[in-house]
């Protein structure tokens, strides 16, 4: 990667349609148009079925469009798949239980063919970022929630992708470790330069994390605002300022299109 | 040690406390022997007939562990084929569950017409079929049931489906595999005794049961049901220990968590 592209991310004209044909026949998105530039920290927030997670699964190409194209990188998504230019982390953080905390961040390293000793040099790098150097030999179950999350971004950033899509990672934490978690991404992030697309349900998490937010509707998916959030550095004191405030208030007033009595 | 004996403890004196029951009751009832022996005389008359019990144990075992592994083996291969592909799962499902519903133990007159009365064969035969079935529907689901995010991991990183099967569902289905073995080591035991009944060598653990009931030597007879107890504990015992190598992270979940 030598070149960098301009845009991380562009989705254009999306429609996503599931079952096809089917009785059980449902639009999840219609009409998504997104750009991410390179290097910005971008949010989807919105209701359950507002489809931000199969947006997420699209630009990492596990499904595809049923109308409209995702690029990823200058480049097709399935390309940018194949070519690993984007690492994932999920909610569950999906660790394989029966490998260690360093086995499981060599996991991608090893399946792109990674020296032995590269991988190990590597995973020690890694672990020092997410601040769990002393745990390389514990199994996944022996770490708390949010240990497991840092060893999922650790593994997701492991092979240096240019991108980082993550889908709820910080959803099944209590308030106080989440927080934290939150502080320790945006280090990470201002570290690495990574572009990180984050999918979440919490507005404060949004608001505090991403430079812009992307709020959308459900039945069917479309994106209501596109809000951009410049409160400047963030410090602890942030949470609490004028500013943040006002940022949560306008994206609660974005996602207030739901009337209905469902939700 | 003290860990040992706390978690056996309870066990053992429930076992013990039983025996010493059935002795006492026993010996105030004084019951007729055919209905059951005492397990004092049970014990001697296993004691004073260890040569020939070990000698059956023995022949009955090399059936069990020959038949347990062909049936393993079949099993488990069945299963990665079913859980590979799509054409396997729809043919070989239905045609293992109609395996199934044959009383199996009722084919051991069948297979001595076609491997030879005295052939070991029939009774190996007997035991692979019983064994198969538990090993491949376990294996199968722990193939298959693999958490989603997880394959969507395996994906994202553009992995073989060789690499899939080889990183995700093996692993995955160790528990499920071990949790068969263990239900198959047992029917191991129950399938070769019972298809010995009918036919194979004659110095093994069935026929030595048969004839000494048939005698009215009831001590000798348990001793021998006592003697294929202890095979299907040892076989039982080394499937868990198997377990117990082939998955270190359960324990150290174990004693993360005391």
């Amino acid at each position: 990667m030598t070149d960098k592209p301009t845009c991380a991310v562009e989705v254009s004209q999306v429609t996503k349609v599931f079952n096809v044909g089917k009785p059980n026949q449902v639009k999840a998105l219609d009409d998504i148009n997104l750009t991410v530039s390179n290097g910005a920290f971008v949010s989807l927030i919105g209701p359950s079925g507002c489809g931000k997670s199969t947006l997420l699964r699209l630009i990492a190409a596990l499904t595809h469009p049923t109308e409209g194209t995702v690029c990823v990188n200058d480049k097709s998504a399935d390309q940018a798949r194949l070519d690993r230019d984007y690492g994932m982390a999920f909610q569950t953080s999906a660790l394989f239980k029966w490998r260690t905390i360093t086995d499981n961040i060599e996991l991608p390293l090893q399946l792109m063919g990674w020296s032995r000793s590269k991988r190990k040099e590597r995973v020690v790098e890694m672990l020092d970022l997410v601040k769990l150097s002393e745990f390389g030999d514990h199994y996944p179950n022996e770490l708390s929630g949010g240990m497991r999350q840092r060893v999922a971004i650790a593994r997701a950033l492991s092979f240096r992708p240019s991108l980082l899509l993550m889908d709820e990672p910080f959803g099944a934490l209590d308030e106080m470790t989440r927080e934290h978690m939150q502080t320790e991404l945006l280090e990470i992030w201002n570290r690495t330069g990574k572009t990180v697309v984050f999918v979440t349900h919490s507005i404060p998490e949004a608001v505090f994390l991403s430079q812009r937010v992307i709020v959308m509707s459900p039945r069917p998916g479309r994106i209501a605002s596109d809000i951009s959030v410049d409160i400047g550095e963030r410090v602890f004191e942030t949470r609490e300022s004028p500013e943040f405030f006002a940022k949560v208030t306008e994206v609660r007033e974005a996602l207030r299109f739901d009337h209905g009595a469902d939700e | 040690m003290a860990r040992l004996l706390r978690a056996v403890g309870p066990a053992l004196i429930l076992g013990i406390g039983g025996l010493v029951l059935w002795e006492v009751s026993f010996a105030i009832l004084q019951p007729e022997g055919f209905v059951l022996p005492a397990p004092s005389e049970i014990l001697a008359a296993f004691f004073e007939n260890i040569d020939e019990i070990w000698a059956a144990t023995k022949n009955t075992g090399y059936i069990v562990v020959t038949g347990l592994i062909g049936g393993v083996a079949l099993g488990v291969f069945w299963a990665l084929l079913v859980s590979r592909f799509r054409v396997a799962n729809e043919t070989l499902t239905p045609l293992s569950i109609a395996l199934n519903a044959i009383p199996i133990i009722a084919l051991a007159p069948i297979f001595n017409a076609w491997f030879g009365l005295l052939s070991p064969v029939s009774n190996q035969s007997i035991v692979v079929i019983l064994v198969f079935f538990p090993v491949f529907i376990n294996t199968t689901k722990g193939l298959t049931e693999v958490q989603p995010d997880e394959i969507e991991l395996m994906r994202s990183y553009a992995a073989s489906s060789w690499d899939v099967s080889r990183m995700v569902r093996i692993p995955n289905a160790l528990p499920y595999f071990f949790t068969s073995l263990k239900i198959a080591s047992s029917l191991a035991v129950i399938g070769a005794i019972v298809a010995e009944y009918f036919g194979g060598r004659q110095d093994a653990l069935g026929p030595l049961i048969v004839q000494n009931a048939g005698l009215t030597r009831y001590a000798d007879a348990w001793a021998a049901v006592l003697a294929g107890s202890l095979l299907g504990i040892v076989l039982y015992l080394l499937s868990g220990i198997f377990e117990r190598a082939s998955m270190p992270w359960e324990h150290a979940a174990e004693t993360a968590g005391s």
